[in-house]
């Protein structure tokens, strides 16, 4: 019945029109930054339990710690501007969520004051601040897949959905892994390096099939997304996105294979190459996914235009987000060049 | 479980999490400025045990801000999920105060706390400067556009409603509300004195410990005379606020000073137990006619009781009695900071005595600090935005198991950190204490 329903596009050329659509971009970017930048720390903290001595878990932790808090205010900006500029869209959507949004602020919460304990407690208490780091990652990851699956499904209550829900939660997980290793690739030398090789593979194909499966199971469960790209000639000019994916897919296989061998002899030629393949994979599934939501807020409930504030309150906000977005992204550039290279032990 | 009211839960819920969010930015945003203090003494003497000091603060700084950063996440998630009505009806308001917040402050702390914990050695001494400084300036950022919200709520201005929807007339008057700079002000003090005390008591416990360097007690007599320093401005600034409230919130003024009906030549009550079935105080000590002077300026004024404001008016026993442990707790801070201040003039060590005191205290700026935010956020029930939107009107359509689940988790947990934050910050002093007293140790 909803589907029948025609998407009116209002008049882009007034506030009421554009304003909403550059704050759903906003939104947009602010979660593609937090996906990918809180997604190799997450995924550092699950790979974590599979270290090798309390030397390595150092290290592993010193090659996030400069950067997670900085991460994890992209989630504050992304659920922020969802607050602020469609706030009925908020409300909507974190009701439905709530227990998954509950697990996952707690996860977090565990995680990011684990992270600090644990080398300011008492000796004895950190494997115990360890656990708790590895678990708050683990839960935050798969909770954030989860609520993916919701929004994806339009927060269907049936068991197929949180079945599918649970499935894209470790998916998310494995994701999170596959960046995090590479990103200890990126970041570690020695036992830690190869270490890092070996645990990119596994996660490599679960990711691979969760990406897969996604794509697969998204246009089933929603026939409106079905239709937006099975048709004619949409799939065609759609084609490069999944085209493209397979590509970086074999692009990092390639590169896990030949690393070992190369970083044997002394060599950190294409070190860089899983961690930006796989933000490539990120970015292309962002896409798709952005491509097969809009211009939706809740799939066949809420558009992004009926969710939105007043255009005036919005226009105070864009004026803040032009001028200051472009700070922000000028000192986390800053930041990253500070860091540059390979991580050293944190002290101070 | 329909029998529980999720109205009350949501409340009791956001309620505790507010509570332990708040304990942590108070400490941050005071510590980054001392912090910067530090490091400009040691830029200036450059003396050691000042770099010292910095690199023992810097690390309860950063536990303290990862805690307040991850509670704070908590925080904006919970606006939608329990207080939808908030946003519907006020969004306008709110949205863009907090988009300011999060763009203006959040990320300039986040990103610089990265450079000013590990990034000395690989940044210049200058630039690293500029990052304590920057650190502390966005945790003041912060606060400001926080209070400017909250003072909003409960003081509402510069705005006009349209089908049932606040739209700003003026940011100016909204954002420099009518408490605004009582509220601002009153918050930047507590929040000097919470760290006052715990740069004190963290000392007074090293010095206890045998660690007599020079970095413990720069420590110690910064936050005494911090102390000593701000709480006479608390007090003035505390009053100034209090007419403020009387002004705008009069029913407030009523629950706080436990007044029931109206009356001209109102008692200052000193204790009492508020029965709100009677409508009035049992076991009552009160001193004739002083509240009526200190709120009205006469002997004989006027002042409103609950009675006047029919069924709008705020529970009286958890005001009045939060009230009374703010108001308690800073004059023992009074009397604690200036003896010792006067003990340790010409650079004389503390009493053993006076040193325990002060441990005992590390931790009153936050006794004083919820006591006061109680008053304030009870003290406005039954509304939310004084005027414009009741609580009950703001909240959501969770089932009550829901939200009981998920408070239950949260209690838990904050109960963990709670004591996990305090024992660590105890165990660092400790730590670096016997690192400083092992026998061959260098003193600076």
């Amino acid at each position: 019945m909803l589907n029948t329903v025609p998407i009116v596009i209002p008049d882009l050329s007034v506030p009421a029109g554009w304003l909403p659509l550059v704050f759903a971009l906003v939104m947009a970017l602010a979660m593609l930054a937090y996906v990918i930048l809180d997604g190799y720390d997450l995924g550092v903290g699950v790979l974590l339990r599979r270290a090798d001595d309390e030397a390595q878990k150092d290290t592993m932790i010193a090659s996030i710690g400069p950067f997670w808090d900085a991460n994890e205010t992209w989630l504050v900006l992304g659920v922020g501007v969802l607050l602020v500029a469609f706030p009925m869209a908020h409300g909507l959507i974190l009701g439905a969520l709530y227990l998954p949004v509950a697990l996952m602020l707690l996860a977090l919460t565990l995680r990011g004051v684990a992270f600090d304990f644990r080398v300011k407690a008492r000796a004895e208490h950190k494997p115990l601040w360890d656990r708790a780091f590895y678990l708050g990652s683990l839960l935050a990851g798969w909770s954030q897949g989860y609520m993916l699956g919701g929004l994806i499904t339009g927060f269907k209550d049936d068991w197929a959905t949180h079945l599918f829900s649970a499935l894209i939660g470790l998916c998310l997980v494995s994701a999170y892994c596959l960046l995090g290793a590479g990103w200890l690739i990126m970041k570690t030398e020695g036992a830690l390096q190869l270490k890092a090789v070996a645990w990119a593979r596994g996660s490599w194909m679960f990711t691979a099939a969760g990406v897969a499966a996604i794509s697969l199971a998204t246009p089933l469960v929603s026939s409106r997304i079905f239709d937006k790209w099975f048709s004619f000639p949409n799939l065609v000019m759609l084609l490069p996105i999944p085209a493209m994916t397979v590509a970086l897919f074999f692009v990092i296989a390639r590169s896990l294979k030949r690393l070992p061998t190369r970083l044997a002899q002394g060599n950190q030629y294409g070190a860089a190459v899983p961690f930006a393949c796989t933000v490539g994979v990120f970015l292309l599934a962002f896409y798709g996914l952005a491509y097969s939501l809009f211009p939706w807020l809740v799939v066949d409930t809420l558009t992004l235009w009926q969710a939105a504030s007043s255009p005036e309150a919005l226009m105070v906000i864009f004026y803040g987000v032009v001028v200051v977005l472009p700070v922000i992204i000028g000192y986390t550039v800053f930041a990253y060049r500070v860091f540059w290279g390979k991580s050293t032990a944190l002290k101070y | 479980m329909d029998t529980v009211d999720p109205v009350v839960l949501a409340r009791i819920q956001f309620a505790a999490n507010m509570t332990f969010h708040i304990l942590f930015p108070t400490i941050s945003i005071s510590m980054g400025w001392v912090l910067l203090f530090f490091k400009k003494r040691f830029t200036a003497t450059g003396q050691q045990h000042w770099m010292e000091a910095y690199q023992f603060w810097v690390k309860i700084f950063a536990l303290t801000f990862a805690l307040g950063v991850v509670s704070g996440i908590t925080m904006s998630f919970q606006f939608g999920t329990n207080w939808p009505g908030f946003m519907n009806t006020v969004g306008n308001v709110a949205g863009p105060l907090l988009a300011y917040e999060v763009l203006t402050a959040f990320f300039l702390e986040a990103t610089m706390l990265g450079i000013m914990l590990f990034g000395r050695g690989r940044v210049s001494e200058r630039v690293h400067t500029w990052a304590t400084f920057l650190v502390a300036a966005g945790t003041t950022m912060s606060a400001f556009w926080i209070l400017a919200l909250n003072s909003w709520m409960h003081t509402p201005a510069g705005f006009e409603m349209v089908n049932g929807q606040a739209h700003v007339t003026s940011w100016m008057q909204v954002i420099f509300n009518p408490s605004f700079p009582y509220r601002l002000t009153h918050m930047l003090i507590a929040s000097g004195l919470t760290v006052a005390f715990l740069l004190a008591g963290i000392s007074a416990y090293r010095w206890l410990k045998g660690d007599h360097g020079l970095e413990v007690k720069a420590g110690l007599r910064t936050g005494i005379y911090l102390a000593a320093a701000l709480i006479p401005v608390q007090i003035v600034v505390g009053d100034m606020h209090g007419v403020n409230t009387l002004h705008h919130q009069p029913a407030k003024i009523a629950a706080m000073e436990g007044i029931w009906q109206t009356q001209k030549g109102a008692p200052a009550v000193l204790f009492a137990l508020p029965d709100a079935s009677t409508q009035s105080n049992r076991f009552e000590v009160a001193i004739p006619k002083l509240a009526s002077l200190y709120l009205t300026h006469d002997w004989e004024g006027e002042v409103k009781g609950i009675d006047a404001f029919g069924t709008q008016h705020p529970p009286v026993a958890p005001v009045f009695f939060a009230f009374r442990i703010m108001v308690g707790v800073g004059m023992l801070m009074l009397a604690v900071s200036w003896l010792s201040a006067w003990r340790m003039r010409r650079g004389r060590d503390l009493a053993t005595w006076q040193a325990r005191v002060l441990v005992a205290m590390t931790f009153a700026g936050w006794v004083a600090l919820l006591a006061g935010w109680y008053v304030t956020e009870i003290g406005r029930q039954p509304w939310l935005v004084q005027g414009v939107l009741t609580t009950a009107q703001a909240a959501s359509q969770v089932p009550a198991s829901n939200i009981a689940l998920t408070l239950t988790m949260y209690l838990s947990l904050y109960a963990v950190l709670l004591t996990a934050y305090v024992s660590v910050v105890f165990h660092l002093a400790k730590k670096t204490s016997t690192a400083n007293t092992l026998p061959g140790a260098q003193h600076a």
